[in-house]
């Protein structure tokens, strides 16, 4: 269980293959502001994450990991460095739901095939392919107010699959769940990603999470934001967040942002 | 429950982690609590919204009454000056059976409808400019809520100078005194859209026209009501000094027939024109109140 040094660790492709990767990640500079008042978010983050791989990142609280995502997911400007998504088309999930309240869960899962200019009558069936995916058929009907937190995200997952994105992009998706419902929404998760043999980097606060997930766990130094080490994950899927293995792991993770969070502190 | 069945179907034709479904199921029937899907009769409901909107405004009718008689009672001013509602409500019950009220009313609410129609277009125009237009908005969006304050009355010699006595004046007044707070309605409503919200249409691919018409603009839509609101109340006041100041030819109005009624020392008229005013306000903020309740109630802002 000795961590990896960062330039060793061979990306875990799941399918063994030489493919290209799916994200490409060089030398990433993000600063915000200018003149005086600048912070240096990210300074020189390099990963790859191969397709089809499912990367966990992991890091203390401002470091940069949702400044990543959004340079990632084309929302903002790199200050310096290049993201290459090699054709990818690429989806993103935040930590809050954020659905329309104005629409109903069918209508804001049919967005953006509206947006690509989908017909109807195929729109109609793959948001009910969709619901099931995510288990919610019958609530199509819905107003987002009307779904529980956990509810909300299953459809904030099903309209990021709508965007038939092969990379998913997730901010803390569950980090607002409780630890029950998150367990039951890393499962389908898990069974999605395998169907749909998506490319997921996936940020979260949560050590035990990121390993019960991941095929890496890529750990961020406090900011400004680079990776210090990765961690790959071996354990036989499915996993168990609660399982032996899962633990030790996280621990030995743990111990590692920990010794990172202290030196950052002193 | 009805709900229940749909997942359940589907969960016994996946035996593979069946265990697992029957849990969300479960777990998501306790989390949505008892609610029904199906909506009773339509009538029923609508009788009933009706009821709750406008129970409150009958008894602040009879509170009006109950006051309005009390001061009567207490012979603050001889009767001919001030006649109670015994008096004035026969009146008034007469004065809507004529020809003559309907042909008031039908002036005074054209002009209210058009002179309103015509601020929204006025109002909508001026606050997409002001939230698209970055120098705009420094240069005259506290302008706009400075013209807010403004009594209206105070533009009438100015629209009459600038018109003369003709329709005109009127609208102009009223477009000055609603469209400021329409305007003002749709720019904070567009600003106050939530970033989350922005972030989302951004990463779904929402661009250009789309991004008002799916976006911005039912994100926009509660606030932006509020606004059409205040705005109609702006204008029916500023309507109502015009139709007393600006008098075209002898043009019968609500207003006409209150100076009328006062030129004529006609007290009982005089009141149950004053009754009609406030009722049709009342009608009105109703119809708005309810616009506004069923969006906040969709969009899940209040229960
Ligand atoms: N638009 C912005 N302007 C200025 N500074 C910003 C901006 N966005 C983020 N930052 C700063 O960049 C740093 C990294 O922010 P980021 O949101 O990426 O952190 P994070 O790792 O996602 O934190 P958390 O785990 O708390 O969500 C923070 O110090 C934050 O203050
Ligand atoms: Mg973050």
């Amino acid at each position: 269980m000795t961590p990896v040094p960062k330039d060793a660790a061979a990306p875990a492709s799941p399918t063994g293959t030489a493919d290209p990767p799916a994200v490409r990640i060089h030398d990433l500079v993000k600063v915000f502001g200018r003149g005086k008042h600048t912070l240096t978010a990210l300074d020189g983050l390099s990963l790859e994450v191969g397709k089809g791989e499912f990367v966990s990142v992991l890091g203390a609280s401002g470091c940069g990991k949702s400044t990543l995502l959004s340079l990632v997911a084309g929302l903002d400007a790199p200050t310096a460095g290049t993201v290459t998504v090699g054709g990818h088309r690429v989806s993103m999930m935040f930590q809050e739901a954020a659905l329309f309240p104005w629409l109903t869960v069918g209508s804001n899962i049919e967005l953006p095939m509206k947006v690509r200019k989908v017909a109807r009558a195929e729109r109609r069936r793959r948001v009910e392919e969709l619901l099931a995916l995510v288990r919610l058929s019958g609530f199509s009907g819905r107003l987002p107010h009307q779904l529980s937190g956990g509810m909300r995200q299953r459809v904030a997952l099903a309209r990021a699959l709508a965007q038939d994105a092969d990379v998913l992009l997730m901010d803390e998706p569950f980090g607002a769940l409780d630890a029950m419902t998150r367990d039951i929404l890393h499962d389908e998760l898990e069974r999605i990603w395998r169907e749909r043999d998506l490319t997921v980097l996936f940020v979260t606060h949560n050590v035990r999470e990121a390993v019960r997930l991941g095929d890496r766990v890529v750990l961020l130094s406090s900011r400004p934001g680079r990776i210090i080490e990765e961690f790959p994950v071996v354990e036989e899927r499915p996993r168990r967040i609660d399982s032996v293995e899962v633990a030790a792991r996280a621990a030995s993770i743990t111990d590692r942002l920990r010794a990172e969070v202290a030196r950052h502190a002193a | 429950m009805p709900l229940d069945s749909a997942t359940t179907a589907q969960q016994r034709a996946d035996a593979r982690t069946g265990q697992d479904e029957r849990e969300v199921a479960g777990l998501d029937a306790l989390e949505l609590g008892p609610q029904r899907l199906v909506e009773p009769n339509g009538f029923a409901v609508w009788g009933k919204r009706l009821w709750d909107a406008s129970w409150p405004k009958a008894l602040a009718l009879v509170l009006v009454l109950g006051a309005w008689q009390a001061v009567v009672w207490s012979e603050w001013k001889p009767e001919f000056v001030f006649p109670g509602p015994d008096k004035v409500l026969p009146v008034l019950l007469g004065e809507v059976t004529t020809p003559r009220f309907w042909e008031a009313m039908q002036v005074t609410m054209q002009r209210a409808l058009s002179g309103f129609a015509l601020a929204v277009v006025v109002g909508v125009l001026v606050g997409v400019a002001v939230s698209r237009i970055k120098p705009l908005r420094a240069a005259i969006g506290s302008l706009i809520t400075g013209l807010q304050t403004m009594p209206s009355i105070v533009w009438f010699p100015f629209a009459m100078l600038l018109y003369g006595i003709t329709e005109s004046a009127i609208m102009f007044v009223i477009i000055l005194g609603a469209a400021p707070s329409i305007a003002n309605g749709l720019v904070s409503g567009i600003d106050y859209v939530s970033p989350n919200l922005l972030r989302v249409g951004q990463v779904v691919g929402l661009r250009g026209i789309a991004r008002y018409r799916y976006l911005i603009v039912p994100a926009a839509l509660p606030t932006f009501v509020a606004g059409l609101k205040q705005g109609w109340a702006f204008a029916w006041r500023s309507l109502m000094a015009g139709e007393l100041l600006v008098i075209i030819d002898q043009q019968n109005s609500i207003g006409w027939a209150l100076s009328q009624a006062r030129t004529m020392n006609n007290s009982e008229r005089l009141l149950s024109y004053i009754l009609i005013v406030l009722i049709i306000g009342i009608v009105i903020d109703i119809f708005f109140s309810y616009a506004d309740k069923s969006i906040r109630k969709r969009w899940g802002i209040s229960t």
